[in-house]
């Protein structure tokens, strides 16, 4: 099999045999990267020197026996992943030249463990978009259809991932930020529970809600990187301590006896009647391996989108009024006083959606409004997480669709911010109540792929893992790709 | 359209976001249409229900108060627009 073709867990393998070395496979991806990138627009940066210098440092301690569990695969990071010495933008001008003094945990981890980083990938700007349009660097292509928009906010990881420039992605997720890209375009994203992995140096959108995670083109590679990435850090005090456990090893487990539970609600109108379909399939394949089927309730799912959009908004308020024009960031041109000298910064440094996001949490915590939006949201969140409690009472797993359709057109959905709100309703509600979760490929539309969205008990990453394993070992929809791209 | 123009040009001071002519009209459409979706809320009776900020329930884990980091102000100065002798230089606030 070609390199840029194979998975982590391939050409770790292949990396063991000799077959090839860690340069080989990074001056592989580079060309693809340099080949490809033009149209789909998936990198803001692309790191070739460093790649190929970490590559041969990786390749000569592979020789000498001492290597990291990632030692010389390549990855690419999301561009809102501090990186020293290399630009963070975070998808917006208004970090167009910030170059971090410091690496992220994430970032860190990685490199310890001897991965190979070819570039930083494009995305929405601050993480605030389904569809990767309000990048300040440009729309991401979809590779299944250069029409379509791959997703958001990781679009750029996913169709990297997708496109087969990169084996492997990070992410994160505030409300589906990396599983519905990896439904659109036909790769496994998972995001674990929030405080499974270090927020630190991970630019804030919405700090109670963030969390990182990968894009991958198999369950046992997202295993492997989780593995690298979670864990306790003293630097995040949102960062939980709880034992990490061997992800790879859990993923032979065997899906006997697993409860799954499926929300009525989740097939209502609003879902495409193709992705029921495949959906309703997928859930089959699942019982057909020994588990059960029931339905639970989540009696304010319909809740869950307006919720977060009070909560995230007030939390981006808070979070980007560190952006000033004063310490870092964009600064506007002969500032007439103080104040002129932060509204025209950041009026100038931040896109239409980021700016609305920033004015609806100013709104929602203002005074007179406080009580009315963001303290009823924080109780409604409240109420959408004793639901999941209830319902993990009875279930192992709640599986569904991640997303209402396949990816839809460019454009399509930029003039109402509600109807691209709404593209989130499936993935919401883990990200509100700290929940792990994922989507796996599970069928082609017309072309175009969708996923199977499961969402677990707080730090039950490992059956979700398993899961995605077994299922993927009884279909080939992770195997397929986009045509022009193979 | 539940704001108005007044409202908008307020919540964009609060922000410190100075808004473009051809960017406000959007913005008060829009901005309005995200109030009037986020106002379903109101109709679900949360009385009793305490209010959320973490979503696993946790307090905010605390540290000794001791210096972990060094000194980086050079490095970290080289990301600020405006510097002179190691202080970042703003418009004159007070004459």
């Amino acid at each position: 099999m070609e390199l840029h073709a194979q998975t982590l867990t391939d050409l770790q393998a292949g990396l063991e045999r000799g077959d090839f070395s860690s340069v080989e496979i990074t001056q592989a991806l580079l060309d693809r990267i340099a080949k490809f990138d033009t149209d789909l627009n998936a990198f803001i940066t692309v790191t070739s020197e460093r790649a190929l210098a970490a590559a041969k440092r990786a390749d000569e301690v592979r020789s000498s026996g001492d290597n990291g569990v990632l030692c010389g695969l390549p990855i690419v990071h999301k561009d809102i992943f501090c990186t020293r010495d290399v630009t963070t933008t975070c998808g917006s001008r208004m970090l167009e030249n910030f170059v971090s003094p410091y690496d992220a945990t994430v970032v860190e981890r990685f490199a310890d463990a001897g991965a190979v980083v070819l570039g930083k990938t494009n995305m929405d700007e601050f993480a605030m978009g389904s569809s990767n349009e309000t990048s300040f660097f440009g729309p991401v292509k979809n590779p299944w259809n250069l029409e379509c928009s791959p997703g958001g906010s990781s679009g750029g990881s996913a169709t990297a991932v997708a496109a087969r420039l990169a084996p492997a992605a990070t992410g994160t997720d505030t409300g589906g930020s990396i599983r519905q890209p990896a439904a659109l375009t036909n790769t496994i994203g998972i995001k674990p529970t929030y405080g499974r992995v270090s927020r630190y140096g991970m630019i804030a959108f919405a700090s109670s809600l963030d969390q990182a995670g990968v894009i991958t083109r198999s369950a046992a590679d997202a295993a492997l990187l989780l593995g690298v990435m979670a864990g306790f850090d003293s630097r995040d005090s949102t960062s939980i301590d709880h034992p990490v456990p061997d992800y790879v090893a859990g993923l032979n487990g065997s899906l006997d006896g697993l409860r799954v539970g499926i929300v009525r609600q989740h097939f209502d109108e609003g879902l495409d009647a193709a992705c029921a379909d495949a959906v309703r399939e997928s859930l089959g394949v699942l019982e057909a391996q020994g588990a059960t089927l029931s339905e639970v309730d989540l009696p304010n799912l319909d809740y869950c989108v307006p919720t977060y959009y009070v909560v995230a908004p007030a939390e981006c308020s808070s979070n980007l009024s560190r952006f000033d024009g004063v310490r870092f960031g964009h600064r506007a041109a002969d500032p007439k006083d103080l104040l002129d000298l932060y509204c025209r910064s950041r009026g100038e440094g931040f896109g239409a959606e980021v700016k609305r996001r920033i004015m609806t949490g100013t709104y929602v915590l203002s005074a007179g409004y406080y009580d009315a939006y963001y303290l009823k949201a924080q109780k409604v969140r409240q109420l959408i997480c004793q639901d999941f409690k209830r319902a993990f009472a009875d279930v192992d797993v709640i599986a569904g669709p991640t997303t209402p359709t396949p990816a839809f057109k460019l454009g399509d959905k930029t003039d109402d911010p509600i109807t691209m709100y709404l593209n989130d309703i499936y993935t919401i509600g883990a990200n509100l109540a700290g929940l792990p979760a994922m989507s796996v490929p599970c069928g082609i539309i017309d072309g175009l792929p969708i996923g199977l969205h499961m969402v677990g008990p707080h730090w039950a990453e490992e059956t979700l893992l398993c899961t995605a394993h077994q299922f993927a070992r009884q279909t080939d929809w992770h195997m397929r790709s986009p045509e022009a791209y193979r | 359209m539940s704001l108005d123009k007044d409202q908008v040009q307020h919540i964009a001071m609060l922000a410190r976001l100075r808004l473009a002519d051809e960017e406000f009209t959007e913005t008060v459409d829009k901005l309005s249409r995200i109030v009037d979706f986020v106002d379903q809320l109101a109709a679900l009776p949360t009385d009793d229900v305490m209010p959320m900020a973490h979503p696993l329930n946790q307090a905010q884990r605390l540290r000794a108060d001791a210096v972990t980091e060094a000194d980086d102000r050079d490095h970290i100065q080289q990301n600020a627009p405006s510097v002179a002798d190691g202080l970042y230089l703003v418009p004159k606030v007070i004459d």
